[in-house]
């Protein structure tokens, strides 16, 4: 049996699966999470209110959510939520949290140290500027089915839902479960592209069999509202006065540049936008994890090894940091990471990357909806791109053409409240360069009268 | 008559300018940009607060009160230039140096040597201090107004210095400096990533990397790195209105000791986010966020504004700044490479210094008048060789 303490960040599919793994292969295990109840996003729920229908594969986050439950009886877990992990160290292995509500006072200052760490922080989803986005009624498709999913409530009556990827696809079924009707889903990549992604290899979405009957219960409810679903499609104007009042859709090329004539108003008192997401790297950036290359605005991931090792020892990441991959991905990844980082041998490991592995085929099938470059030619001068900063998409495009970066951040975006969590991606494909705005010294938002005083540690 | 200069800092960027308005065919080469390192990295100090009157620093002091005069005409003459919005920010809006009771003393001491070589430097307390800064904690007792402090927007003002010289015929080229091309014992020109660059002179800005850079040009110069690292908050209602530092200060910038210290220094800038410096520790090129720093300077903060406490931190960012044994900075000819200038070692007062640095530079290259004493700076002084040694 292990005798490590494995510290795991983020209590999704993917940290749920590895503190599960790491407790059953004899670990200690502490995970530290955000939010106020286990899940994540994928799991986003409230115990009185949440329709099941809205969630997949519960039954395995009651069995994920028990397993915790009975190390904690044991005295081999502990589980600290409304954890706000602000800094990682790992050497030695030390998480800095603030534990309670975020805006109340008296949050606990809580340093955890542990043997081996499971990064698992999943990603944001991201939503591409366009003129009039910043309307009341416009939300990122992952608000909007958070909403749905947590609270039972809709952003509108009437909701257009755009972007790129099956994501959209469940968030279209939770609003209209909730009560919204839902006017058009538009998918901006092309149709012959998508179709060939979806279908060419029928037998490995057989493979990732849960996933294959996702997507068509969702074809199925989408077909019962009489929702049409457009691919290569995507809206390029949001219009109204004090909220939104309609869309300007357009047919988009293959680069998503729009295609002129081809737009439309669609009337809709919400729109949703979801182009995908974006890994949250900073705690494996700020613990030195190597990552991909990409060209900028693109996501980069988390290197990994066949077990899940990152390139910084005693480091593990899992999920949607690794590739952004689904559920059923960050599931098995969590399960082999978790086994890993409690010491289980590679030999042992055979089985847990053959699970892993299966669930590549619905990775490679998201490239199809790789956001293109041609999406910021509908972009107007006084978009705004960074919205904390009230940064217009003329101002970063003018400063990208010099050879002072300290410029480009002069402009501001992405250094407001959000960090650049909701902009950096935008922006810095705008930029044509990396600005490293997702390399943050604070991982998280904290007053500076708690860095005083001390803090309460937990071996 | 062509000079190169290495670094695109405010150094680099401002010499660049003095030496192409003297005629002087520049070209401009950083490894990574303009404004990419310590002048991106820091507040954009221009003080005359933090100069002391005694002998071994008051060569610096006067330094520093000919360029802040001169900060004021060029950033005019950059925002005319520039002519579609602030080239510089420059705030002139002074400095306020408090002490807790116990440091009183030492501080108005201080201030009377400040006076002596005219820095404009008033005592203030009781209503008149909260006059100044309404926030304070009611436990400082006493402060010196600078009304002569002032800042600028460090990469802005860099990014507008290189400008203007590039609107006089100076080129910029991006690539790293790795050798010297030497002819007769004299500096010829330098070998780049990119190319072999000719000139008749080479000056070499190249801020805490001097060092290494004046070694790849054949040169020994003692140059190192601080780390200094900054808090930044949200943005916020106005509460503090100038730049306010404990005494401290003074201390940590003109400390030889290499662990930690830091001198709370608090300021709003145009943004409306409050800026928390700074700290000063030797680590070589460390920039890992350091946890022992920020939790210093929070308490110092806070300390000074009790406000601050419940302010949300938004960043912390770190920057170098390149010191030399002596603490003065290095302005002048290399006494072993004829042909070789150095202009590095200002420690956290580079801006504030680039202008006068800048003068002091197109003095020695192309022998342009300067009412600056150039002595005290020279790489061949007695002080630099004598703690290099």
């Amino acid at each position: 049996m292990s005798r490590r303490h494995v510290v795991v960040l983020g209590a999704g599919p993917a940290g749920l699966a590895a503190a599960v793994a790491a407790l059953e292969a004899g670990a200690r295990v502490t995970v530290l999470d955000e939010g106020e109840r286990l899940g994540g996003q994928y799991w986003r729920h409230h115990e009185a209110i949440t329709d099941r229908r809205l969630q997949h594969g519960w039954e395995r986050f009651e069995r994920s959510r028990d397993r915790i439950a009975a190390g904690i009886a044991e005295g081999r877990a502990v589980l600290l939520q409304r954890a706000a992990v602000w800094r990682v160290d790992v050497e030695p292995l030390r998480l800095h949290a603030l534990v309670g509500k975020p805006d109340a006072p008296g949050r606990r200052r809580v340093v955890v140290r542990g043997d081996a760490l499971v990064l698992a922080t999943g990603a944001h989803d991201r939503a591409l500027p366009i003129p009039g986005w910043t309307l009341p009624g416009v939300t990122t498709a992952g608000a909007a089915q958070a909403l749905a999913k947590r609270d039972g409530v809709t952003v509108g009556t009437r909701t257009l839902v755009a972007g790129a990827g099956p994501f959209l696809l469940p968030v279209a079924q939770s609003l209209a479960i909730a009560g919204a009707r839902v006017v058009e889903v538009l998918e901006a990549s092309r149709l012959p592209r998508h179709a060939a992604g979806w279908t060419a290899r029928p037998w490995e979405l057989a493979a990732a069999a849960g996933k294959g009957l996702e997507l068509a219960e969702y074809a199925r409810s989408l077909l019962g509202q009489r929702t049409p679903y457009r691919t290569g499609s995507g809206v390029v104007r949001i219009l109204g006065e004090r909220r939104v009042e309609a869309a300007v859709v357009a047919r988009l090329d293959r680069a998503w540049r729009p295609i002129p004539g081809t737009e439309r108003e669609v009337a809709c008192d919400s729109v949703a936008l979801g182009h995908g997401f974006t890994p949250r790297l900073d705690a494996a950036i700020q613990a030195g994890c190597a990552l991909t290359e990409a060209p900028p605005g693109s996501p980069r991931f988390v290197v990994a090894d066949p077990d899940q090792r990152t390139s910084v020892d005693g480091v593990w990441a899992a999920g949607e940091i690794t590739g952004i991959g689904g559920a059923d991905a960050a599931l098995a990844e969590g399960d082999l990471a978790g086994r890993s980082a409690a010491g289980t041998p590679h030999a042992a490991l055979a089985a847990a990357r053959r699970r892993r592995d299966r669930t590549d085929a619905f990775a490679r099938r998201l490239e199809a909806h790789a956001i293109q470059d041609g999406w910021s030619s509908w972009l107007e001068d006084d978009t705004l791109v960074c919205r904390c900063e009230s940064v217009e998409a003329a101002a970063i495009v003018r400063a990208s053409g010099s050879a002072s970066r300290a410029l480009r951040l002069a402009t501001r975006a992405g250094l407001g409240a959000c960090q650049g969590r909701t902009c950096g991606s935008s922006v810095e494909a705008l930029c044509g360069e990396r600005l490293g705005l997702d390399a943050r010294p604070l991982l998280a938002p904290m007053r500076i009268g708690e860095l005083l005083g001390g803090s309460e540690a937990t071996a | 008559m062509r000079v190169v200069v290495v670094g695109a800092g405010v150094i680099g960027a401002a010499s660049a300018l003095a030496l192409a308005r003297a005629g002087a065919e520049v070209v401009l080469v950083d490894r990574a940009g303009i404004a990419a390192e310590t002048s991106s990295r820091c507040e954009g100090n221009v003080l005359v607060s933090d100069k002391g009157a005694d002998p071994a620093v008051r060569p610096e002091a006067e330094l520093a009160i000919a360029s802040n005069a001169m900060w004021r005409s060029l950033a005019l003459e950059l925002d005319a230039e520039r002519g579609d919005g602030p080239a510089t920010e420059l705030e002139a809006k002074g400095g306020v140096v408090v002490a807790f009771p116990q440091g009183a003393a030492p501080l108005t001491a201080f201030a009377e040597g400040q006076r002596s070589i005219g820095i404009r430097a008033e005592v203030v307390d009781g209503a008149a201090l909260r006059a100044l800064e309404p926030h304070l904690s009611p436990e400082v007792e006493l402060g010196v107004h600078y009304p002569d402090d002032a800042q600028v927007q460090p990469s802005l003002a860099t990014q507008s210095l290189a400008s203007a010289a590039m609107r006089r015929g100076a080129r910029l080229v991006l690539a790293e400096v790795t050798a010297a091309r030497m002819r007769g014992g004299r500096i010829v020109g330098v070998e780049t990533t990119s190319g072999a660059i000719d000139a008749d002179a080479v000056v070499l800005c190249a801020g805490p990397w001097s060092g290494e850079a004046a070694a790849r040009l054949g040169a020994r110069l003692d140059i190192r790195p601080r780390r200094g690292m900054i808090l930044v908050t949200t943005a916020m209602r106005q509460r503090v209105f100038h730049k306010v530092y404990d005494a401290d200060y003074v201390g940590a910038v003109g400390s030889a000791d290499a662990q930690l210290q830091t001198s709370t220094v608090v300021e709003s800038t145009p943004a409306g986010t409050v800026l928390i410096g700074s700290s000063r520790e030797r680590v070589g090129f460390d920039d890992r966020p350091a946890l022992a720093p920020i939790e210093a300077i929070a308490a110092k903060a806070v300390r000074l504004f009790p406000f601050l406490a419940e302010t949300q931190l938004l960043r912390t960012y770190a920057g170098f700044r390149p010191y030399a044994p002596d603490h003065l900075p290095v302005i002048g000819e290399d006494p072993a490479v004829p042909g070789l200038f150095h202009a590095s070692g200002h420690e956290g007062a580079g801006i504030g210094l680039a202008p006068a640095t800048a003068e002091l530079i197109a003095h020695h290259v192309l022998g342009s008048a300067t009412a600056l004493d150039p002595a005290p700076f020279l790489p061949g002084r007695a002080s630099l060789a004598e703690v290099a040694a």
